[in-house]
């Protein structure tokens, strides 16, 4: 029964959660960790946390929006409560970043991971395609679909799921042609396991390490591009609560209440901070 | 090397062309949206239908990428200068010529025209950009590979860690701040507009500054890399034990070695100024064809969109070819091959 071992080297490692235990080995990638989870958190209480409803419009404190009592961080210009709107605008960023990228990392794994292992016309077709769609860069992808068709969430995951598939796609490429005459795969093999299973039980869980830095990386990229389509005005319709929206709104008023446009731009800043203290932070655990 | 190029260059089209029928395909996938786009918002439905029929809207679209791909080489004529379907839209060039990129329905002019006033713009600011952060990345690149672990380095790492994790407009907010609003140091907006209070140079700082600060942080991470990395190797020990000065092995043989891979992640970085480039245009105010492309993206001006947009993938590809070819140059062990 070996050779059983041999087959499975890391089988029982998704329940140990290897990923947790790495990242709590790095202090960077802990600290990244926390920032991250805590905003989720707030996304996730968002309805109990905030001390007003993020669209009520309070006419009274919109003569001076400045930080008080009542309104902890101020309100913006129009007297919507500024912490109200942070902590609602941590939704729109943790609903639209992970559908995204679990988007783009599902194509792009599935595209490289059979690239990779099949080799031959198929790799050279997503080879092809990916030099095709990498040519565009994100925010023009995204431009060109809105004047099509508009702006939406679908659109957002549409797009970036095709700026980052292909680099995804190359990165699990690369891990596969690395892993695919592994011993253990050669195993699998002669046991006649079908090749779905191969790729996605075999060879998949060991190339998991660059892919997991990958993704915290594109992450932060996302909550960037997110809060740029946002200030850019093309994000998410106005009423939703947006990080990026609300920094353009404050950025009219700079010289006289600059704290409407500072702290959304910190809460984004923090965000993106936490996903590239988490990619380093691995990074370093894995070398 | 003949052949090595003439591969590349035929990747080079086939990338160009792939890329550009997707162009197509996202933006004129639905043929009554291109009439109603054309028309605009206050057309009547039989309006649109005639156009629909007189501009074969409803061919396949493979046949009408054709087409389009046919009056943009200049071999078949622009049906939208066609008098017949008296849109109003002329060109002095004529309906046939190289490069034809249809009508700006925003401005009622040809594409090109619109492109030629706003091009200049873009290109003082990139060139800037480019002229400032590839002598700040290189310097502060090799300091810091040269000083792995020391603490200059960890210095110089944490502060492009930390600039890297700033999207523009944080940055762009952050200065315009600091140097607009509370210091009265320089201009708010940069509209270049003549006679303007401000000079032409006040106005470029912010824009450049914001790009270089986008830019440099990563490139310099890369030359780090890139340096740390050589030191490690075995020649550079033998360089040392042979006993040359110190000097002389990271002059004349580690950064020989260590730039090779940087020159391509800065052409690279073509792709990623492009992006900057449009939301730095945004927040400043600035005429380039960043603004323009965000302008024509909401009016819905699909042919200046298509046009941008393929400028830019010109570019980008464009530039990943010189790429290529300047690794060729520069890495014997790849020329030979």
């Amino acid at each position: 029964m070996a050779d059983l071992s041999l087959a499975r080297p890391q089988g029982l490692g998704l329940r140990r959660l290897p990923v947790l235990g790495a990242i709590l080995r790095s202090r960077a990638a802990s600290l990244g960790f926390a920032i991250v989870a805590a905003w989720g958190l707030v996304a996730l209480l968002a309805p109990w946390l905030a001390p007003y409803d993020p669209t009520a419009i309070d006419f009274a404190a919109a003569a001076d929006p400045a930080p008080s009592a009542a309104h902890l961080l101020g309100t913006d210009s129009i007297g919507r409560d500024l912490l109200s709107r942070i902590i609602w605008g941590a939704r729109t960023t943790y609903a639209v970043v992970p559908l995204s990228i679990g988007s783009a990392f599902l194509v792009g794994i599935a595209a490289g991971t059979l690239a990779g292992y099949y080799g031959g016309w198929l790799d050279h077709l997503v080879g092809r395609i990916g030099d095709t769609m990498l040519a565009f860069p994100a925010l023009v992808l995204y431009v060109i679909l809105i004047t099509a068709v508009g702006p939406s969430m679908l659109n957002i995951v549409i797009a970036v799921t095709l700026a980052y598939a292909p680099g995804v796609s190359r990165l699990a490429r690369s891990q596969v042609l690395a892993l695919k005459n592994m011993d253990y795969v050669k195993a699998a093999e002669a046991r006649g396991e079908p090749a779905l299973y191969i790729m996605a039980l075999e060879i998949l869980p060991n190339a998991r390490g660059p892919l997991i830095v990958d993704l915290c990386l594109r992450a932060g990229y996302t909550v960037i591009l997110i809060g740029t389509l946002g200030f850019l005005g093309l994000g998410l319709p106005p009423p939703t609560p947006d990080w990026g929206g609300m920094v353009v709104e404050g950025s009219h008023l700079l010289s006289v209440h600059w704290h409407m446009a500072v702290l959304p731009c910190i809460a984004i800043t923090s965000v993106v901070v936490g996903c590239n203290l988490m990619a380093d932070g691995l990074r370093e655990t894995q070398q | 090397m003949i052949s090595f190029i003439a591969r590349r260059l035929g990747q080079f089209l086939f990338t160009l062309l792939a890329a550009s029928f997707l162009l197509f395909a996202v933006t004129e996938f639905s043929p009554g949206n291109v009439a109603s786009k054309i028309l605009g918002p206050y057309a009547v439905e039989s309006q649109v239908d005639l156009l629909y029929d007189k501009l074969d809207l409803g061919d396949p679209l493979l046949q009408r990428y054709t087409k389009w791909l046919g009056t943009l080489l200049g071999l078949s004529s622009n049906a939208l200068a066609d008098p017949a379907i008296s849109l109003g839209l002329s060109d002095p060039r004529g309906a046939r010529y190289f490069g034809n990129l249809g009508f700006s329905l925003m401005q009622k002019e040809p594409v090109v025209d619109v492109l030629a006033r706003r091009i200049g713009h873009t290109v003082v600011l990139t060139v800037w950009a480019i002229a400032f952060i590839v002598p700040i990345a290189l310097t502060l690149g090799v300091i810091s590979g040269v000083n792995a672990g020391r603490p200059v380095d960890r210095g110089i790492s944490g502060l492009t860690v930390t600039l890297t994790s700033l999207p523009e407009f944080v940055t762009a907010v952050a200065l315009l701040l600091l140097f607009s609003a509370w210091l009265g140091w320089l201009p708010g907006t940069s509209t270049m507009t003549a006679g303007d209070q401000w000079s032409a140079a006040s106005q470029l700082v912010l824009p450049v500054t914001v790009l270089v600060i986008a830019s440099a942080s990563y490139v310099t991470r890369i030359v780090r890399a890139s340096v740390a990395d050589t030191l490690r190797r075995p020649f550079v020990r033998t360089a040392r034990l042979k006993g040359l000065a110190p000097r002389r092995v990271i002059l004349q043989h580690v950064l020989r070695n260590a730039l090779i891979a940087p020159v391509t992640v800065i052409l690279l970085q073509v792709n990623w100024i492009l992006t900057g480039v449009v939301v730095v245009e945004a927040i400043f105010a600035y005429p380039g064809i960043g603004s323009l492309l965000l302008q024509a993206a909401l009016f819905g001006d699909i042919y200046v969109v298509q046009a941008l947009t393929l400028l830019a993938l010109t570019v980008a590809v464009g530039t990943q070819f010189v790429g290529d070819i300047a690794y060729m140059l520069l890495d014997p062990k790849i020329r030979l091959r």
